[in-house]
């Protein structure tokens, strides 16, 4: 490296910003990954459930003796067995004010509230001879009238959803300016709609995997819980049990997905610990498919009522909406059921300067398995009805949907700015981001082309949806409604006794990559290559405590923690290396595993000469000289509550009008998630995140009958994205580092699935305008395009 | 009851006494411990279990361990130590094309055996080849671009020898 190099901003950060490739992936492409499924122990026992055949029913008898005689059977629990050594939990916080739900415990007691709800547990030494015996656990339940259908449950004589509820209303929320009336009085156009966003579930190609193991004679419980938060997890288990948390190991090996999904709390995890704990033995629970989808939570199930108002040039002045979301018979524990709709009616009109605003949002219980937190929490209701509206608008007033936003969004010069809904936005770029993204896809030939096919009866739409995504939260998401969810992350970086750096950290790794960024970040403080730092996470017992990673917060908190952590060791090293140099600290630096002088850049000595003499010499020291080599931060966003993140996408798609059948053409996006640690690993973030917005949006939805069965429940019936069905992603950037922080890095991991349904429902209506037809559900089956256009 | 077998896997002869009803899917990751043979759906819809079956991709879940009695079996073990599949590997690493890492070996089978049948697949054609393969991370773009990339290699490696 030249000395000119060495005063270079690029030679200072020389690896954030680079496309690092992941180390850990080699692993699983040897096909050496390590996932809880895959761990075996020694007397292990395996888990099966016995499930409730229906929605709603009160238990009258519970007959195990046959299965209790089973071959490989050990034991057969019920909840007379397991709840008592189990505190109940209950899916409230207090900021959600007046919010009700029944407590849980973890096998039903006298009523079962969904179709899976789970009953009876059977430990066997080997899952096949668990589930014959499953077979013969005699159930005899009365059936009950289940509420099925979220208004029909808000009715007065409806059936309640669960024991102990007054009303099937979970929460109700209420937002609103002081204007929005007059706005909508006064205005020149009003659009509305009614809109229908379906079921959907998470469908981590690994299910939901735990093996509990308890050892009576240290006391300690080692959880494997393939989950994005052991921390939470080693809390509930602590509080739950009666255990000393000290004594409670929660280990997140390699996490076969997980999208949200695997950080609550579920009947099957608990009942693997509690039954651990009862027999001393190790206990496994492995999710098959079946009952992934009727155990796992499952996401979005919003209907909204819309309205926006515009003057005659199309600037939007108000929005008015009602949200009705349905979460089934409790709220999850410990995060809420209430989240994703808060979301929704808080994220209504985030790109737009509209002034007044009315949101409404009911929470409402039914018999159908728990909705909660899913990639993307609410975002893509709300983006969906506010760009859906933006179109429809944009239509009645004959303007091209790129300058009805160009007119509307928050001017990149006008920050910091406040949401109608109450929102700080701290500095945004929709205008960047529209205009970036006009050139990304040549928007004028398109519309060009377009217009040609529509003459040879080709029906092609194009699509744009803008989106603000929130990311890195504070306390403000949980913490200050008494969840014990931390929103600070904690590290150590220690440099070894030969000059390599490991760092341990809160944040969890389920293949984004978060280790190979904390890494660069780590590699950056320390003048060393990414390489060269080992990064662990996922133990309790191994790293310090800390939120993990959920909401986006995985590289803006998690990576300013590896960085502070960082810039501490670097202190330290530099301070040990002026003892041993005879030089003031202030003129040396780190760079190329070596200390140097900090002008010249000239090797002054070795990191592992550092190691070697803070290891093995330290009696070579002056005497208060601190040889740690080890430094442990613990950061806490503060300034904004939130940093949110923009950006834009656009879907062009081809409606066979005969069929229904949409094909995705293409996609694109441009986004902006401040610093940039690894454009390769953003990039990918992205086109994950856009296909999990494509699937609910044209495939994937729970289907249930009036019962509250279920009725598409398997990998053969629920539609998941293929790859033939999926377009070529293409994406652009623009960069707004937040101030709040030194990386400056913002979230990406939820902002492909936020605004990607919403672009190809305006592309799929945009195809369909000549036919007059509009399609406002998803997913956009080619049942329901073909009833928008009248031929069903 | 219990069935004897005896069978080749990744190149070692084994022999084992099996239930009738075990799958060889279980019978690879609870018998032999090849835990890289990963199991999504247990009904033949996800691809994470494919392993070759007399040199062709099979659904491990789907196939009985009786049913595979005297046949060969390769595994994502045995395909990564023989080197095989190995500018597969560095192609998907290099891309990025996996995240969890969980349907990554499934589709390393599935990608081995389209070359093997196709050297010059069209990006179509891939897509369409991977549509048994489910991936709820990646989006696809990117296997389908390492897969790609492999075959252009070794196209021009064939062109150009050294």
């Amino acid at each position: 490296m030249t000395l000119q190099d060495t005063n270079t901003a690029a030679a200072r950060a020389p690896h954030i910003g680079q496309a690092h490739r992941r180390q850990t992936a080699r692993r699983h492409l040897a096909g050496r990954g390590r996932f809880v499924s895959d761990i075996v122990l020694p007397r292990m026992l395996h888990a099966a459930f016995v499930r409730s055949p229906m929605a709603r029913g009160r238990i009258v008898e519970i007959d195990t003796r046959d299965a209790e005689q089973s071959p490989g059977v050990v034991r057969v629990f019920t909840a007379r067995d397991l709840n008592p050594s189990c505190k109940p939990w209950t899916g409230t916080l207090d900021h959600f004010a007046s919010m009700v739900s029944a407590p849980q415990n973890i096998l039903a007691e006298e009523e079962v509230l969904w179709a899976g709800h789970p009953v009876a547990m059977v430990l066997a030494r080997t899952r096949a001879e668990a589930e014959d015996a499953c077979e013969l656990v005699m159930l005899d339940i009365e059936e009950g009238e289940a509420c099925v259908d979220g208004h029909a449950a808000l009715s007065g004589d409806a059936p309640r959803a669960a024991p102990g509820l007054d009303s099937n209303l979970c929460f109700q929320t209420v937002l609103e300016t002081m204007a929005v009336d007059a706005a909508f009085a006064g205005a020149a156009h009003v659009v509305e709609g009614d809109f229908t966003f379906g079921r959907h579930t998470a469908v981590t190609l690994e299910p939901r995997s735990v093996v509990a193991d308890f050892d009576a004679a240290s006391e300690q419980l080692t959880v494997h819980h393939g989950t994005q938060t052991p921390y939470q997890f080693q809390d509930i288990y602590a509080r739950h049990f009666g255990l000393s948390e000290s004594r409670v190991r929660v280990i997140a090996p390699d996490v076969g997905g997980s999208f949200g999904m695997k950080l609550h709390l579920y009947n099957e995890e608990m009942a693997a610990v509690a039954a651990s704990l009862k027999l001393g033995r190790p206990v496994k629970f492995v999710a098959d498919r079946l009952e992934s989808f009727v155990s796992d939570i499952h996401a979005r199930d919003h209907k909204v009522s819309a309205r926006m108002a515009l003057d005659a040039e199309g600037t939007i002045l108000a929005m008015e909406v009602d949200d009705m979301t349905q979460i089934g018979a409790f709220s999850t524990y410990p995060r809420t059921s209430v989240a994703e709709g808060n979301q929704v009616v808080r994220l209504m009109g985030a790109p737009y300067r509209m002034p007044d605003y009315r949101g409404r949002l009911s929470v409402v219980f039914q018999n159908k398995v728990q909705t909660s937190q899913y990639r993307a929490v609410g975002h893509p209701i709300a983006c969906a009805v506010t760009e859906a509206l933006v179109d429809k608008a944009a239509a009645r007033l004959g303007v091209d949907p790129f300058e009805i936003r160009a007119r509307n969004v928050v001017p990149d010069d006008a920050y910091p700015f406040v949401s109608a809904t109450g929102y700080s936005f701290e500095k945004l770029s929709h205008e960047a981001c529209l205009a970036k993204l006009r050139d990304l896809m040549d928007y004028d030939a398109l519309r060009a082309e377009q217009a040609a096919l529509r003459e040879r009866g080709i029906y092609r739409g194009i699509g744009i949806a803008p989106f603000v995504e929130i990311t890195n939260p504070g306390a403000a998401f949980y913490g200050v409604g008494g969840a014990r969810i931390s929103a600070q992350d904690g590290a150590v970086v220690r440099l070894t006794p030969s000059g390599e750096v490991q760092c341990a950290i809160s944040v969890t790794e389920q293949g984004q990559g978060t280790e190979t960024i904390i890494s660069q970040i780590v590699a950056d403080q320390l003048g060393v290559a990414p390489e060269q730092v080992k990064v662990t996470t996922g133990d309790t017992d191994t790293t310090p405590s800390g939120g993990a990673t959920w909401a986006c917060r995985g590289a803006g908190i998690g990576g300013e923690t590896a960085l502070r952590a960082g810039r501490k060791l670097q202190g330290q090293i530099l301070a040990l290396a002026g003892q041993i140099l005879q030089s003031d600290p202030a003129d040396l630096a780190l760079a190329d595993g070596h200390v140097v002088d900090a002008q010249s850049g000239t090797r002054r000595m070795p990191l592992a000469e550092i190691g070697r003499i803070a290891t093995y010499r330290p009696d070579t020291l002056p005497e208060a000289a601190d040889n740690s080599l080890t430094a442990a931060e613990h950061f806490a966003p503060s300034g904004y509550p939130f940093d949110f993140t923009n950006g834009i996408q656009a879907s062009l798609v081809e409606v066979d009008v005969e069929t229904g059948i949409v094909r995705l053409l293409k996609h694109w996006v441009v986004e902006d998630c401040g610093r940039i640690i690894n454009p390769l690993l953003v990039d990918e973030q992205i086109r994950g995140g856009v296909v999990q917005g494509l699937g609910p949006a044209l495939f994937e939805e729970c289907l249930y009958d009036e019962t509250g069965q279920m009725t598409n429940a398997s990998l053969a019936d629920y539609l998941v994205p293929m790859a033939c069905e999926m377009p070529d992603i293409v994406i652009g950037h623009v960069e707004t580092p937040t101030n709040d922080t030194i990386l400056g890095a913002k979230g990406v991991g939820e902002a492909g699935t936020a605004a990607a349904g919403v672009a190809a429902l305006n592309a799929v209506n945009d195809a369909l305008s000549p036919f007059k037809a509009e399609i406002r559900q998803t997913p956009m089956t080619p049942l329901r395009i073909l009833a928008a256009l009248g031929h069903v | 009851m219990t069935m004897d077998i005896e069978l080749t896997v990744n190149g070692e002869h084994v022999r084992e006494s099996v239930e009738p009803r075990m799958s060889l899917a279980d019978f690879l990751r609870e018998r032999l411990q090849l835990t890289g043979t990963h199991l999504g759906c247990e009904m033949g819809a996800c691809g994470a279990c494919l392993v070759l079956l007399g040199g062709k991709p099979v659904h491990a879940c789907l196939v009985l361990a009786v049913q595979a009695a005297g046949e060969t079996v390769e595994t994502i073990e045995g395909l990564s130590e023989s080197g095989a599949i190995a500018d597969l590997q560095a192609a998907f690493h290099d891309r990025n094309a996996l995240q969890c890492g969980f349907c990554t070996t499934g589709m390393m089978v599935n990608a081995h055996a389209l070359l093997g049948d196709n050297p010059a697949p069209e990006r179509a054609e891939i897509r369409d080849a991977l549509s048994g393969n489910y991936c709820r991370c990646t989006g696809y773009e990117a296997i389908v671009d390492a897969i790609d990339a492999t075959a252009r290699k070794r196209a021009s490696d064939v062109e150009a020898p050294a």
